[in-house]
């Protein structure tokens, strides 16, 4: 029983800090609630037994992107926009378009749910948890693509320097 | 234990509020940030099939999901400062140079 509250307490969290995130005029507000938006997705990974990806999205997103987020928000002037208009023109046919799409997405989710009830119930903790799992995973199976990875983020590094230098000689 | 497909839906929702705010919003920060919502949706996907399958590789391509979004932040931000200090504007629809 208390999963299963854990989980709507929040998925209810999520979704309706995820409306306030899209919703708000200030976007140093719209940092908050996105912050709190990612930290109970955190906990929706720990209600899946994802102990490590919990701690990654609270130490990476939270502290590192989002921090990013309220820098650029500092450094950018957002006085002016404040008193504009927050929606663009279109925004009734874009909604109505994404509500399609979520109950397309839905329904077809709602149809093939019976595939999914198969494997449930077993969910034994593997050996030496799951940072220890997540780990090997990482440096056996997949260390190609964390070099891949550790390209990428060297070039986006790169990017950001030349793209906020003032002038490129 | 909670079925599969309740995170799916939860993933969906996620997901549409995500694409409600990129197409709706002009400010391109909050755009940048309804990206990261939409990345998140798709960490909590890859996260239930990891439980539904018992194996952690659906928890690794989430942690790369988490490194993509940690790049296009940086870079999307240093964007936002060069655009910024360039047309002194943030929102979306002004920035429309490439327009016809």
């Amino acid at each position: 029983m208390l999963p299963q509250i854990a989980f709507f307490f929040l998925s209810a969290v999520t979704l309706i800090s995820a409306v306030m995130v899209i919703t708000r005029r200030n976007a140093v507000h719209s940092i908050i609630w996105l912050i709190v938006t990612l930290f109970s997705v955190g906990g929706v990974f720990l209600t899946l037994h994802a102990e490590f990806l919990f701690a990654v999205q609270v130490i990476l997103y939270v502290g590192g992107i989002m921090v990013l987020f309220l820098f650029v928000v500092m450094l950018v002037n957002l006085d002016v926009s404040l008193k504009q208009a927050q929606f663009s023109r279109q925004w009734l046919v874009a909604l109505v378009t994404a509500l399609v799409l979520m109950a397309e997405l839905a329904y077809g989710i709602y149809r093939g749910h019976t595939g999914f009830a198969l494997a449930e119930g077993s969910a034994a903790p593997a050996a030496g948890g799951n940072t220890q799992a997540v780990g090997l995973a990482l440096y056996q199976d997949y260390v190609l693509a964390v070099e891949i990875a550790s390209l990428l983020l060297l070039v986006a590094m790169v990017g950001a320097v030349i793209m906020a230098k003032r002038k490129i000689e | 234990m909670i079925p599969t497909h309740y995170y799916l839906f939860l993933g969906t929702a996620l997901f549409t509020i995500g694409v409600i705010g990129v197409l709706t919003r002009r400010n391109v920060i909050v755009i940048l940030m309804s990206i990261e919502l939409i990345l998140n949706a798709v960490n909590i996907n890859l996260v239930a099939f990891s439980r539904y399958f018992q194996a952690v590789d659906g928890q690794v391509f989430a942690i790369f999901v988490i490194t993509d979004a940690a790049a296009e932040a940086a870079v999307g931000l240093g964007l936002i400062i060069a655009l910024f200090r360039n047309k002194e504007t943030v929102n979306a629809d002004e920035i429309d140079l490439l327009k016809w």
